[in-house]
């Protein structure tokens, strides 16, 4: 099945990337943009036997490499 | 003192520390691949060089924490053994968990190579003990993310543990301001572990060993190894 990480940054954890690109969209004159943060998402093709077996695995994969807890959360999405 | 390097597909300083540790010693040190599964019988300190380990794809030093070799470094560090990571070692050995925090992105987005004073915050570990407590030193940086972040809880304890090792300064040992050339919280360029035999840190000693290409700074931290 297919399945969809979102790793975002914790509240508080500064993202001099996404300041960066916040000035860059004001500076392109983009209406009404308040803040942005970064984060990367990862479109997973997994095998699992049912909804929960992946949610499970997927978790596993989030926790051993796919975010550094100390200063990313982590959904999934299961399609 | 028996070193080891260990080369990640990305690793390019892995000659520099070895250079290094020649110097030091007069032994040069074998260099190990990330796949091996054992270090050498008898290693007493396991150095992970800088470099960009597997493109510093999904965050730096991810990927490489999660290497083969990865599991006897840890095993090593269990037993008290010694294990230096610099600069993007530093960054391994975060994410392998055998030092707290994380090293995140400069917070002026800027790659940053440069030279850069340091102030010796503890001199009395295997890896300082030539140095004076508070001697400033000059060695160079060469880094994106070196901007060293963890909880205040954990800032707290490294803090009041003197295990922060190094604080970045200016060239008469002042702390912060334009001192703090990545944003790294309490100015701090490198940590040790607990038992303060595993030292991370983001500067590159291994660099400045001879007077022909800029100093000798960075020579006390190999002199200290080598009399441990």
């Amino acid at each position: 099945m297919k399945a969809r990480v979102i790793v975002t940054l914790k509240g508080g954890v500064l993202d001099p990337q996404g300041k960066a690109i916040e000035g860059a969209l004001k500076s392109l004159g983009v209406d009404g943009v308040a803040s942005v943060r970064q984060g990367k998402v990862f479109d997973i093709e997994i095998e699992a036997a049912d909804r929960e077996a992946a949610q499970h695995r997927l978790s596993a994969a989030c926790e051993k490499l796919l975010t550094n807890t100390i200063v990313e959360n982590y959904s999934v999405e299961i399609a | 003192m028996r070193a080891a390097v260990i080369l990640f597909p990305g690793s390019n300083r892995e000659g520099d520390v070895a250079r290094a540790l020649h110097q030091a010693s007069g032994v040069r040190p074998p260099i190990l691949r990330h796949d091996e599964v054992d270090l050498p019988a008898r290693t007493d300190l396991v150095v992970l060089p800088g470099g960009f380990a597997y493109g510093d794809y999904l965050r730096c030093g991810a990927i490489a924490a999660r290497a083969p070799i990865m599991d006897a470094v840890r095993a090593h560090a269990r037993r008290g053994g010694l294990v230096l990571g610099v600069c993007n070692g530093f960054q391994v050995l975060c994410e392998a968990g055998l030092l707290p925090g994380i090293l995140m992105r400069n917070a002026d987005l800027r790659f940053i190579c440069r030279m850069q004073h340091l102030r010796v915050e503890n001199n009395r570990t295997r890896y300082s003990n030539a140095y004076a407590l508070g001697q400033v030193v000059k060695v160079a940086i060469a880094h994106g993310e070196g901007n060293y972040v963890a909880d205040s809880a954990t800032i707290e304890r490294l803090e009041d543990a003197g295990r922060v090792a190094f604080r970045y300064c200016d060239a008469a040992g002042k702390v912060g301001g334009l001192a703090n050339p990545n944003g790294s919280t309490h100015d701090i360029a490198g940590i040790y572990s607990e038992g303060f035999n595993v030292l991370g840190l983001m500067p590159h000693p291994e660099n400045l060993i001879d007077p022909l290409i800029g100093g000798v700074d960075g020579r006390g931290l190999f002199a200290s190894l080598m009399a441990a």
